[in-house]
């Protein structure tokens, strides 16, 4: 019993070896740091060249049976060794938080902007923060100080994007050590279908769907100066009066008409799943760029009509995650 | 080195950093290099400097390969060979300023840098002295700054100051762990396999004298070796360090003789207490080791077994190409044995057409019935009564060079009187030869040791007698003080402490007072750098070992023990580096973090964007039991941090407000 127990315990141990090792562990909320035993450090290229040219030393030294020539190889032996403690020490205790996400069209680039904090009593210098495959971001930190920089993904699909572990890596100061650390920062990029080059909105959708338009809100006929809303289309700012310094003012258009649109999931036919996103993500951008009220209607989903900058986002959200699987883990990007 | 960075530029500042510091490691070696390659070598390490302040074009790839031919072809024509010291280092030497031209990314630029490193090493096979050791260290430190400059990409002009600090704390660092590798790296007998020496072509002692050539050596203060005696060093008088013994004669020139070279000492009868002493003999390309006369045993510690000719002088396996330290003993008092038929024939052999003024003076001294003893005597009184003078710089003589020293032009210095007085001695029939080395020393206070420099060189002469054997007579030192034209050497057979003259005010002024002073500081500090760093070998770190109880452990042990004094070394330093929090300049700041310490410590952790204000009101509500402290310690920092100057409130009650958290 005792044996088994034992035993288990053992193999525990072993799991959480193995998970360290192999760098399974959970993303982790929050701000991450980089703690001693999270700083990795092995030789670079250069420090084996470096080591090559140690050991040409040395047979150099034996050789000629000179006394300075041992000194100085094993100077710079010694030299190696405590770069290597330095580098180390470059790493050692840096904190990551992550800040707020914006979203994307497919095919850009994600932004996951960054703090880098150093809480020690040291400088930090030639950091290096990367995603795996892109390319590094460069900073310095002073003592007890912090900088915000952005980590760039590129994106080719909708949905959520989660960018993977962050590698900090350095080799300051004198490059014959790599030391680097992973954080594994839970972050996610909400990913919005890119819009179609279709650029217009169908003839048909322009169709008035009923008589009772609430009036003063559509679009076509000025009827009245409001001060500006955040959501507000940028095309209804009164210019003029903001020029004339009396600051943001709403032009209101009194429609005989209701615009009131539905963008419909039927009305694009036979296209392929993708492409329909892709041509609704458009409409949605059109309609609001023209500060018209729009509904979208998806196969399982129906947003009633609205406007505004919310809204946009809620469609646009609706649109990216369309069909996704619901991920389990419920963060806010 | 990822496929991001390896096709980096490198930052510009750290560009002029680096040739910066290629240039002084690449001086000593232009220095040394044949002229031609050293002027090529500038051109083009002043092409790339030129590219980096005026934006000169550098060379098309055709232009860099013709010239890496070029300087290849050039180095194999100067030196006849690519390999070897001389022309490696400064093939090295040409390609490193060829590299520049290329200089582009930053693997380029750590090429140039690892190479700079190699070419430190290679300036030390030509010299070990002091001055090159300082100079590199410095060079080390620019080579150490600029590598730190390449690996920083936001570095600037301005961190200059902090990359040479930066620079000097990893190399202090450093330094620890070069002690005990220097210390413990276990040193082998010999090379690994043999490399090709060569001529350094240094001045020395000749071992021929043509009346002349000595002078060239008088002039020179350059140090031959240095004595630590285990008892105390023996009056000047005594001091004759036995160097090549002059047997063979023409009338005017005088060689050595071909001897066996005997694994032992040759027997002779001691008649006082053998002085032992350790000898540090500086590089040169001579086999020559210098003993007092006469040696009793062979040097010891030498990196080739020693040997000793018949007459006495001892010599090396093979020549003495780096400076060798090594332990002696010798008797002052003597009596050698008879001599052999070939030694007597040898001792007597003098051509009788040359200087016949000479022989006469001698055979008349025969004929007036003199005995040896009587003839040696009588020819030092010939030197005394006569007004001959000591001088450094004698007329030149003619071709009876004996005849015209004694009878005419009566000045010379240590080889005319020596080879005189042997002409004279073969002459009336007494066996004679002459013997060349270097006379007394100059002690160093400071080390309490013996400094012998080429100014030292001397000659003298022995006689055989009967029931006697070998006897030194040195007629130099029967010449009247007063006859002598330079103070030195006048103080030369008196006294081996010329501190001790200058202590009593005597014929030096005080300036040359201060520079006696002086040269004996910088002598000490070379001949402790000469002990310890150059002469550090197998032997020595075997008596370091047994010094610290580790003997007899074998390689094995210590290697173990290498490993084991560089892993606390290492773990120190890392403790050092690691644990290094540098205090916070300011005390008020100080004291908070302290304070939010202690709380954190109790579950409420300062959030980074919480402001003191809101920071204490929470940490109330967590710790009720301590609110009344927190408000306080609160609203003391507040005041200490944002009340106008003059107005805060004392830093000690908000210091001991913490204290009692």
């Amino acid at each position: 019993m005792t044996r088994r127990l034992v035993g288990g315990r053992l193999f525990a141990g072993q799991r959480a070896f193995w998970q360290r090792l192999l760098r399974r562990d959970a993303a982790e909320s929050g701000p991450v740091t980089l703690t001693r035993r999270r700083v990795y450090i092995l030789p670079s290229r250069n420090g084996v060249v470096f080591g090559v040219l140690l050991l040409a030393m040395l047979i150099g030294a034996i050789n000629y049976q000179n006394s300075l020539a041992f000194i100085f190889t094993f100077l710079l032996a010694g030299l190696g060794v405590v770069s290597m403690v330095h580098t180390f020490r470059n790493l050692n205790g840096l904190r990551l938080r992550v800040g707020h996400i914006q979203p994307v069209f497919a095919g850009e680039q994600a932004a996951f902007p960054l703090s880098v904090e150093n809480p020690r009593g040291h400088p930090r210098f030639a950091l290096k923060l990367h995603f795996t495959g892109q390319p590094p971001e460069g900073l310095d930190l002073p003592v007890n100080g912090g900088q915000w920089l952005q980590l760039h993904h590129p994106t080719a699909q909708r949905g959520w994007l989660h960018p993977g572990r962050i590698t900090l890596y350095t080799r300051f100061p004198l490059g014959l050590f790599h030391a680097w650390g992973y954080a594994n920062i839970a972050m996610r990029a909400l990913v919005y279908p890119a819009p179609s080059n279709e650029r217009s909105l169908p003839a048909e959708l322009l169709v008035p769907s009923g008589s009772d338009g609430d009036q003063g809100r559509g679009d076509d006929d000025f009827a009245a100066l409001r001060p500006y809303h955040p959501g507000d289309s940028l095309r209804h700012v009164h210019w003029k009066v903001l020029a004339r310094g009396q600051g943001l003012v709403t032009k209101q258009f009194g429609g005989g008409v209701n615009e009131e649109l539905w963008l419909r999931w039927e009305q694009l036919g036979n296209l392929a799943l993708e492409e329909k996103l892709s041509r609704l993500t458009r409409w949605v951008l059109e309609a609001d760029a023209r500060g018209m009220t729009y509904g979208l209607a998806l196969p399982d989903r129906e947003i009633t009509p609205s406007r505004g900058e919310a809204h946009r986002r809620h469609c646009l959200e609706a649109l990216a995650l369309f069909q996704m699987p619901t991920e389990r883990r419920g963060f806010t990007g | 080195m990822s496929r991001y960075e390896q096709h980096l530029l490198p930052p510009p500042s750290s560009r002029l950093w680096l040739l910066a510091a290629l240039f002084l490691v690449l001086l000593p070696h232009l220095w040394r290099m044949p002229v031609a390659l050293s002027l090529a070598s500038l051109g083009v390490f002043g092409w790339r400097l030129a590219h980096e302040l005026k934006g000169w074009p550098l060379p098309r790839r055709a232009l860099r390969w013709l010239l890496t031919l070029l300087a290849f072809a050039a180095v194999a024509l100067l030196f006849k060979s690519v390999v070897g010291r001389d022309a490696g280092v400064a093939l090295l030497s040409v390609m490193l300023c060829l590299k520049l031209l290329e200089l582009r990314t930053l693997r380029d630029a750590l090429i140039t840098l690892y190479i700079g490193y190699f070419l430190v090493l290679g300036a030390f096979l030509f010299d070990q002295s002091l001055y090159i050791g300082g100079y590199l260290l410095l060079v080390v430190l620019l080579l150490t700054a600029a590598l730190i400059a390449l690996n920083h990409p936001q570095s600037s002009a301005a961190s200059t100051r902090f990359y040479l600090r930066y620079a000097g704390q990893l190399l202090l660092q450093a330094f620890p762990l070069m002690v005990a590798l220097f210390l413990l790296f276990p040193r082998l007998d010999g090379p690994l396999w043999h490399m090709p020496q060569e001529r350094t072509g240094k001045t020395g002692l000749s071992d021929e004298i043509r009346m002349g050539t000595l002078s060239s050596l008088v002039e020179s203060e350059e140090v031959v070796f240095r004595v630590e005696f285990q008892g105390p060093i023996p009056a000047a008088d005594r001091l004759y360090w036995r160097g090549p013994v002059l047997w063979r004669t023409d009338g005017r020139l005088w060689r050595t003789l071909r001897q066996p070279l005997l694994p032992a000492v040759p027997h002779f009868a001691a008649a006082s207490e053998p002085l032992s002493y350790n000898v540090t003999l500086e590089a040169g390309d001579r086999r020559w080791l210098f003993a007092l006369d006469l040696p009793a045993t062979l040097p010891q510690g030498l990196d080739s077994p020693a040997l000793i000719r018949p007459d006495f002088q001892l010599l090396a396996d093979k020549p003495l190409t780096t400076t060798q330290r090594y332990t002696v003993s010798s008797v002052l008092d003597y009596r050698t044995s008879q001599l052999n038929d070939a030694e007597w024939w040898a001792a007597l052999q003098l051509p009788e057409e040359v200087n016949p003024e000479t022989v006469a003076l001698a055979r008349g001294w025969v004929d007036a019935g003199l005995t040896p003893e009587q003839l040696v005597t009588r020819a030092l009184n010939y030197f005394r009564d006569n007004d001959f003078y000591y001088s450094r710089r004698p007329p030149l003589l003619d071709n009876d060079p004996v005849d015209d020293f004694l009878f005419n032009s009566r000045r010379g210095f240590c080889e005319h009187y020596a080879t005189s007085f042997v002409t004279l001695m073969r002459a009336a029939g007494v066996p004679a030869r002459v013997v060349t080395g270097y006379q007394g020393g100059e002690r160093n206070r400071l080390g309490d040791y013996l400094i012998v420099r080429q100014s030292n060189a001397h000659a003298w002469g022995e006689v055989w007698l009967e029931g006697q054997g070998w006897r030194r007579i040195d007629p130099t030192s029967n010449i009247p003080p007063e006859r002598v034209e330079e103070v030195v050497d006048s103080q030369r057979f008196t006294t081996t402490d010329l501190l001790a003259g200058v202590a009593q005010g005597r014929e030096f002024g005080l300036f040359k007072k201060g520079f006696y002073r002086l040269r004996h500081m910088w002598d000490a500090m070379n001949h402790g750098w000469n002990q310890w760093v150059l002469g550090f070998d197998k032997g020595q770190q075997e008596r370091l070992l047994k010094a610290l109880g580790l003997q007899e452990k074998g390689w094995g042990g210590l290697i173990l023990l290498l490993v084991g004094a560089l892993l606390v070394l290492v773990a120190l330093i890392s403790a050092v580096v690691l644990l290094q929090r540098p205090r916070q300049s300011d005390p008020v700041q100080r004291h908070y973090q302290r304070f939010c310490a202690k709380l954190a410590k109790r579950g409420v952790v300062r959030k980074a964007d919480e402001g003191p204000l809101d920071y204490a009101t929470r940490a109330a509500l967590a710790l009720p039991q301590h609110r009344e402290l927190i408000t306080t310690i609160t609203r003391l920092y507040v005041a200490l941090r944002y009340q106008p100057p003059g107005q805060e409130a004392p830093l000690s009650e908000f210091k001991r407000a913490i204290g009692r958290l």
